[in-house]
């Protein structure tokens, strides 16, 4: 099972589920990460953790362990 | 007919420009009903009934963060006549999404599709008739920035008010649009049928905040239960997940028929991205940034604005531009050391004063050898450190003719350059010539002027700071920061955004308090302003100093000390703080965007630093002017021999603090330093930390040298303690009021008052206990006490974190 965490740098992923539930999901999909949706994992942070990603058009940062959350394909 | 406009929008989709361009010059600035979120609203410019209502900035109307309570709660229960939704059109999908939820509520709704010029300017296209359709709402482009359309859209909004509230549409699937359906007819809601949808879909969601709200009957709940389940595991997903899904299925609908995107070519706040937050620029480019922020706004500019309004406004008084100022210095500094020449030479030769007029010093020059040396002491003014002098025959000829060069009559400063005088100069003269009583030109100088001046006294600087700060986030680069720090901070309970109230805390705490509005999450912004104090000022390095030259010979290891204690203090509170129950939970979501980088506006920047500034004189300039007035009367007055009266400044030992100090010193017996001098000189730190100073040199410094007085009567350990004490304990009455103005509540303020005094205490109890256990002064009983205070912080420490459950 690939999560967004393992994506390396520069790849573009489709994702498949979202793991977990209450505020962060809901968070995590009201900006956008929906089932379906094509993310690009443009960076990570120079220390490592967060990550930048480009989804839906715009730029969004979320740390590992929440990018852990996010099944792709 | 008087009408109110509610404007929502993302944060970043030019919403605040909008509201400013709307509203004018005409605003309130205040805060949503219990909590810390800024409510601003102002009167619709040339439209004297219609008020703006300015939401906080919101990209879902979620239950689970406070803006998006506040928002939809406004929403709900004031019932504005109509939305104008802000919509970046550079990011089309993801406002949409917000869209589509303030568009269920029934309230009339005018879209303003703002950033248009820049879509055009990437190639992409928006076919705003074609969205106008599929949304069934007017769409208005404007451009908030330039003021294009902005009054039309808002015209368009009060006519779209005058229409009235209206069912929404359906936008999902069918099988949920059919459990919809169900639930309005099941729930029997007690509204308005244009808000039974919300309602609706809020009960889908299962929303506690609203289920909670609206009680329905047992059986029909259980009912609706049922129907949702079946959709669930129909489409194998949770219900919330559900309705996101369909929103951005239907947006992604709408946007195929109404927009057309160019390229995929790099814009060109992509580019300046891949600099900035490059893999190995990114730290050096931080660290240059902070720099220069510290640079201007705490050493260079910042500090010449506050020194002018500390000592030139509210002090003796200050040159117009500087000019004279330099010249001025010399010339008291060289009148000065003359004068301390003579009067060493004075005291050799038995005067018990020395008279400065020509007979006189020509009788010390006739009566001194010609190899005769005496000296001098000199002592610094703001760390009242002394030094001893040596002079030689030529310096006192050399010094005779200075002071008759200077006619024996101190440099007057009008002869140097365009002297203003300062305020209290000003009033105490103004005082005298109506013959105004002792006591009440105390009262009116060093109590009410002295108080606003400590007030105002900051204010240039925060300005300064408060201009880079609208600076760095109106240009975009504050998410980076947090994107770039997010990673050490957050062990700390803190955000990557604390770093920049705790850089600006070690130039004033004050401005560094107030730099935490930054934060969004409330938890890291409540943590950030415990915190943030605890990282030594610039008032309090007279004092380190103090200490450092006084009781450790000026150990060059004491300042350094001090800076580490603080970080100590900041990553521990965090680490602990975090497994309270105030503090502990769910970890926030950091997921955030980073919006595009843009050339910030002069308007902008220049409001949001008003805004700030002003805050601060407003909420936060009672409790120091207060406080600082009570001081100065239990610091003044007091039984002297002669019964109560007004006291001098070296009769300190007779007045109220003093008495306050005696009550209260047994306090800090364990802590090694259980006088009331100490305590009485901590007391008074709290107007500000370098009167530590100046209390310690009066009461230490009646016979003789302070310093040697203070070394006296503290032991190295008791000094270490006493430093600890002062640096961690509640800071300055002005951070204090920087304090409850950004936590905004008694109860925390309070908190974080408490917290921060009794981690000082226990630190200096721990501190001095085993630092006794060197010096072979032990008190069993005590040192018992500090070991147990060290074991619990240690399991504090190192224990686990509290799982709390979603």
């Amino acid at each position: 099972m690939n999560t967004l965490k393992d994506t390396k740098i520069g790849e573009t992923v489709r994702v498949k589920t979202l793991m977990g539930e209450g505020r962060i999901k809901r968070r995590i999909m009201d900006m956008g990460i929906t089932k379906g949706v094509e993310i690009y994992v443009r960076k990570v942070a120079p220390l490592g953790d967060p990550m930048e990603v480009t989804v839906r058009g715009y730029e969004l940062s979320l740390r590992k362990a929440e990018a852990e959350n996010i099944v792709v394909e | 007919m008087n009408i109110r406009i509610a404007l929502a929008g993302n944060p970043n989709s030019g919403k605040t420009t909008l509201f400013n361009n709307l509203t004018q010059s005409n605003q309130y600035v205040g805060n949503w009903p219990g909590v810390t979120v800024e409510k601003k609203e102002g009167k619709l410019r040339k439209h004297n009934d219609v008020t703006v209502v300015d939401l906080p900035g919101i990209y879902s109307l979620s239950p689970y963060t406070e803006e998006e309570v506040v928002a939809r709660n406004y929403l709900l229960d004031e019932k504005p006549e109509v939305i104008i939704n802000i919509v970046d059109g550079t990011n089309l999908e993801r406002n949409l999404y917000l869209s589509t939820q303030l568009m269920e509520l029934g309230i009339p709704f005018v879209m303003a599709l703002n950033m248009m010029d820049v879509v055009r300017k990437n190639g992409d296209r928006i076919d705003t008739k074609a969205l106008s359709n599929s949304l069934g709402c007017p769409v208005v482009e404007i451009s908030a920035l330039r003021g294009e359309n902005t009054l039309k859209v808002a015209e368009d909004a009060i006519k779209e008010a005058q229409k009235g509230r209206r069912t929404p549409a359906p936008i999902f699937s069918s099988n949920i649009e059919k459990v919809i359906s169900y639930i309005e007819e099941k729930a029997a809601f007690k509204c308005s049928e244009s808000e039974k949808r919300w309602y609706a879909i809020k009960v889908f969601e299962g929303d506690q905040k609203v289920l909670e709200k609206v009680k329905i009957e047992n059986y029909a709940l259980s009912e609706i239960k049922k129907e949702v389940e079946n959709v669930e595991v129909e489409m194998d997903d949770d219900k919330e997940s559900i309705i996101t899904n369909e929103r951005y299925s239907y947006i992604e609908r709408v946007v195929k028929t109404s927009y057309k995107k160019k390229s995929n070519g790099l814009t060109v706040s992509d580019k300046i991205d891949t600099i900035v937050t490059n893999k190995y620029l990114a730290l050096p480019i931080f660290a240059l940034v902070m720099w220069l922020v510290y640079f201007v706004s705490v050493s260079t500019i910042g500090t010449i604005f506050t020194d002018w309004a500390n000592d030139g406004v509210f002090g003796d008084g200050f040159y117009l531009l500087g000019i004279g100022r330099s010249a001025y210095e010399e010339s008291v500094e060289e009148y000065g050391t003359a004068e301390s020449v003579v009067n060493a030479f004075g005291e050799k030769l038995g005067l018990e004063a020395v008279e400065l007029d020509e007979d006189s010093l020509e009788d010390i020059l006739l009566s001194t050898e010609k190899d005769g040396v005496a000296s001098y002491i000199l002592q610094d003014e703001e760390t009242l450190s002394e030094e001893e002098i040596e002079v030689t025959y030529t310096e006192l000829v050399e010094s005779v003719d200075i002071l008759s060069s200077y006619n024996y009559s101190e440099p007057e400063p009008e002869e140097y350059g365009p002297w203003v005088p300062g305020l209290p100069v000003l009033i105490g003269n103004g005082l005298e010539a109506i013959g105004c009583s002792e006591w009440l030109m105390g009262l009116i100088l060093d109590g009410i002027v002295a108080g606003v001046g400590a007030v105002l006294g900051f204010v240039p600087q925060m300005f300064v700071l408060f201009l880079f700060l609208a600076v760095l986030e109106d240009c975009g680069y504050m998410a980076r920061i947090a994107f770039v720090m997010d990673r050490i901070f957050r062990k700390f309970g803190l955000s990557g955004k604390s770093f920049i109230p705790i850089l600006i805390g070690t130039g004033c705490g004050v401005p560094g308090i107030m730099a935490s509005r930054t934060i969004e999450n409330e938890k890291d912004r409540r943590m950030t302003i415990i915190t943030t104090t605890f990282i030594p000022c610039g008032a309090k390095l007279p004092f380190i100093a103090m200490i450092a030259g006084s009781i450790f010979g000026g150990a060059s290891w004491v300042a350094p000390t001090a800076y580490f204690l603080g970080m100590f203090a900041i990553i521990t509170s965090g680490i602990i703080l975090k497994k309270t129950k105030l503090f502990s939970g769910d970890p926030a979501p950091f997921v955030m965007e980073l919006p595009s980088y843009h050339t910030p506006t002069v308007k902008n920047v220049l409001l949001s630093m008003w805004e700030r500034g002003w805050s601060f004189i407003k909420k936060a300039g009672t409790i120091i002017f207060l406080s600082t007035i009570v001081v100065w009367f239990t610091s003044f007055f007091g039984f002297a021999a002669d019964g109560f009266r007004m006291l001098s400044e070296e009769e300190l030992d007779y007045s109220i603090l003093g008495r306050i100090g005696s009550l209260i010193a047994w306090i800090f017996y364990p802590l090694g330093w259980g006088n009331w001098q100490a305590a009485v000189a901590s007391i008074t730190g709290l107007v500000a930390k370098e009167n530590i100073v100046g209390t310690l040199g009066i009461l230490y410094g009646a016979e003789g040298s302070a310093y040697a007085g203070i070394s006296a009567a503290f032991s190295k350990v008791a000094g270490l303690s006493f430093l600890s004490f002062n640096l961690l304990c509640a800071p300055c009455f002005a951070a204090i009021g920087a304090i409850k103005r950004e936590m905004n509540s008694a109860k925390w303020t309070w908190f974080a008052v408490g917290y921060q005094c009794l981690f000082a205490y226990l630190v200096a109890l721990v501190v001095y206990q085993f630092g006794s256990l060197f010096t072979g002064n032990v008190n069993v009983l005590l040192l018992f006490v500090a070991i147990l205070v060290a074991a619990y912080f240690l399991y504090m420490l190192f224990k686990k974190e509290r799982k709390v459950g979603v």
